[in-house]
């Protein structure tokens, strides 16, 4: 972490489930590890809908939104996200997706919105890095 | 244990002085590869094992003969040398017509049993017209509403000659009586009905999160199904309680083992209470195990957990008839160890697992696909995992013996202690009360989430290497497997057939028959099957049978600790 960043309060991050989807293993460990890292970690739990999502990233005042599928519903439900958050006015949280996206997927995905995909098998110290360096950019800027 | 005679004394010299000689003298030259040599679930390893590590066991009483109490070298005697394991791949996709097609493939490509997988809405009780959840219709499994899908599901499909597994847990008690009034409806007896409904709904609130009513009337619910299965399909099996999930989401061997058990102890516990006698469905209670990669663990954790299983039965339960006392187990290889890097890297993986799996004397098996990492399987991939299979059993020659391993020191030192282990987690849930209790207070969640962290940090400290991930790694590695998508229009389709079923169903019939269960249903001693046996008679759908639940008994609110 840089100097500049160290002052300010740590990282919000929300980890959320959309749909009926129940494989959180994947959502737990790396809720778990951006916590060990320093940042303030909220997980939804299951069978979130994207207004609830949006709900939590609003009142948490979150920095950054996790979405985690394995239910190969990303595409429904990243779309929405994205676009709940831009009537919101909160493009300015970093939306990453994780889980079991075929690569193909994830250039639709970023054409959505989301900033980053990360497959399985993605260590959590690259997460932690690039959520580190590309978080708040939009809000500082 | 035994004091030790002379010769015991003797060898166990022989072997002190072998290890600081000729062992030290070795390790000199080339240490040792690792600091410590561990199972998957933490046990030490040591450099061999010889007699001295299986003196404790009574050869007769503990390791016996297959097909005889306690059943640690397999439930039958004379295993594959009469008939092979079941080849049972799960199949669900799109609507009922486009599984029911899968199926016949799979049976024309050398399967031999169905397994069936649903749709996230109908897992969950909803209908395919839900307002949210539709979106997922079709998706990671097959769409069913009502009978009138289950009917098209099994078509052309012999009920009566081959065995259907059905993955399906809080709306099971739906699922179970659909499958019985689609074989009635066709003229197919129950009594001839084979196969499994998975319903082990505790399993669901500590490891795959498919859940709708609270702990308490969810497992009474299975009791009435037990019940059901009993008095109207009593060669069907209405539970199978999974170790799958438990392990997939993280749990080690041990952990497996011991949360399944203590969750097939509760609900038959349940039961006894209910007054209904133990021998009367233990002999229908089947279970399903995950085989991960560390070999020898794999195949002991199958023979620990039949011969504990054996036992708690008998002597804790008090079972009689022999049947109770046996493990009939399913097994897969582990979705959890399968990599999306490198991914034909997966053919080998599942290959080493299955054979771990026929090894430790499972009764069906489930060979994952190689690009199940990403995607649920293309049929190409599919046969690959069939195949693999048939070679097992036709070219390696290891199911030609019947439990080959046993004797082994290591195997029976392991197999002893994973059962000692097991047995202890089920006495520390016992100590709180019990199954339902260590749900409710978040115990076995933690447990598992604890396992799954521990086992991440090890591979990102490249203490477990996994091929291909954080070793063997290629640079720029490409995507080049075929990837399973989505079949387009299918929830528009089965919105289309939900509504038409609704405009041509008696709605009367259908109010009365769902009044009938509300009525029913705070009574939680009171059977609800003949009840949703009527209601599915009538086309009600498993939304709205669900929602009849919800409303009386509530929900369980998902956990968010991690």
């Amino acid at each position: 972490m840089t100097s500049a960043s160290a002052s300010l309060p740590p990282l919000k991050v929300v980890i959320a489930k959309p749909g009926l989807d129940g494989h959180d293993r994947g959502a737990k460990v790396v809720a778990r590890a951006l916590r060990d890292s320093g940042m303030e970690v909220v997980y939804t739990g299951i069978y979130q809908s994207p207004e609830s999502i949006l709900r939590a990233v609003v009142q948490e005042d979150a920095d950054v939104l996790g979405l985690s599928s394995l239910s190969g519903a990303h595409l429904e439900y990243a779309r929405d996200l994205c676009a709940l958050l831009k009537e919101n006015d909160r493009q300015d949280v970093l939306f990453v997706v994780g889980g079991t996206i075929p690569p193909e997927d994830a250039e639709t995905l970023k054409g959505y919105g989301v900033h980053e995909v990360f497959g399985p098998g993605t260590p959590t110290a690259e997460l932690v890095e690039y959520i580190s360096s590309n978080a708040r950019q939009a809000r500082l800027a | 244990m035994e004091p030790m005679n002379e010769d015991d004394k003797r060898w166990d010299e022989r072997v002190e002085a072998w290890k600081s000689g000729r062992v030290a003298a070795d390790y000199e030259r080339i240490p040792p590869r690792r600091s410590e040599y561990t199972t998957m679930s933490g046990a030490p390893v040591k450099d061999i094992y010889t007699h001295a590590d299986v003196r404790h066991l009574d050869p007769a009483e503990d390791i016996g003969l297959p097909g005889e109490y306690p059943y640690t070298r397999g439930v039958h005697a004379t295993m594959y040398r009469g008939r092979p394991w079941t080849i049972r791949q799960v199949a669900g996709f799109g609507q009922a017509e486009d599984t029911n097609n899968r199926y016949k493939y799979l049976l024309k490509t050398g399967q031999t049993g169905l397994s069936t997988d649903f749709d996230l809405p109908t897992l969950l009780g909803y209908d395919s017209d839900h307002e949210v959840y539709r979106r997922e219709v079709g998706r990671i499994g097959v769409a069913v509403d009502t009978v009138v899908d289950m009917h098209a599901l099994f078509d052309g499909i012999p009920l009566d000659e081959i065995s259907t597994s059905m993955t399906i847990n809080p709306s099971a008690a739906v699922v179970l009586a659909m499958y019985r009034v689609v074989a009635d409806e066709r003229g197919i007896p129950g009594q001839v009905l084979t196969g499994t409904t998975q319903n082990d709904i505790l399993k669901e609130y500590i490891a795959q999160n498919e859940f709708i009513f609270p702990p308490l009337p969810s497992v009474q619910l299975v009791v009435d199904t037990m019940e059901y299965g009993a008095d109207v399909m009593p060669r069907f099996n209405p539970l199978n309680v999974c170790g799958y999930h438990i392990r997939d989401a993280g749990a080690t061997a041990v952990e497996e083992v011991g949360l399944t058990l203590s969750n097939a102890l509760c609900y038959l516990e349940h039961a006894v209470e209910r007054g209904i006698d133990v021998d009367r469905l233990a002999p229908r209670v089947s279970f399903f195990w995950d085989v991960h990669n560390n070999f020898f663990e794999e195949a002991a954790k199958l023979r620990a957990a039949r011969r504990l299983w054996a036992r708690l039965m008998r002597e804790r339960l008090g079972a009689k008839d022999p049947r109770s006392w046996l493990m009939r187990a399913h097994c897969q290889t582990a979705g959890v160890s399968l990599t999306a890097q490198q991914p034909y890297n997966n053919v080998a993986r599942t290959a080493i697992q299955a054979m771990a799996a026929i090894l430790g004397g499972t009764q069906s098996l489930h060979t994952n696909s190689l690009d199940e990492a990403l995607s649920i399987p293309s049929e190409s991939a599919i046969k690959i995992a069939v195949r693999t299979q048939a070679i097992i059993l036709h070219e390696t020659g290891v199911a030609d013996i019947v439990d080959p391993l046993a004797g082994s020191y290591y195997v029976e030192s392991l197999t002893s202690q994973i059962e000692q282990d097991a047995l202890e987690l089920i006495e520390r849930i016992d100590a709180m009360g019990g199954m339902i209790e260590a749900v409710q207070s978040g115990y076995a969640v933690q447990l598992i989430s604890d396992s799954a962290w521990e086992q991440q940090v090890k591979v990102e400290s490249n203490d477990t290497i996994t091929v291909g991930v954080n070793d063997y790694v290629d640079e720029n590695e490409t995507q080049d497997i075929e990837i399973d998508r989505p079949l387009p229009g299918v929830m528009e389709r089965q919105m289309d057939r939900l509504a038409e079923v609704k405009r041509s169903r008696e709605d009367r019939q259908v109010s009365a028959t769902l009044r009938a269960i509300e009525k029913a249903a705070p009574d939680l001693h009171h059977n609800l099957m003949p009840l949703i046996e009527d209601a599915v008679r009538a086309r009600a759908t498993v939304g709205e049978i669900c929602d009849v639940l919800r409303g009386v008994w509530g929900h369980h609110q998902p956990s968010t600790v991690f």
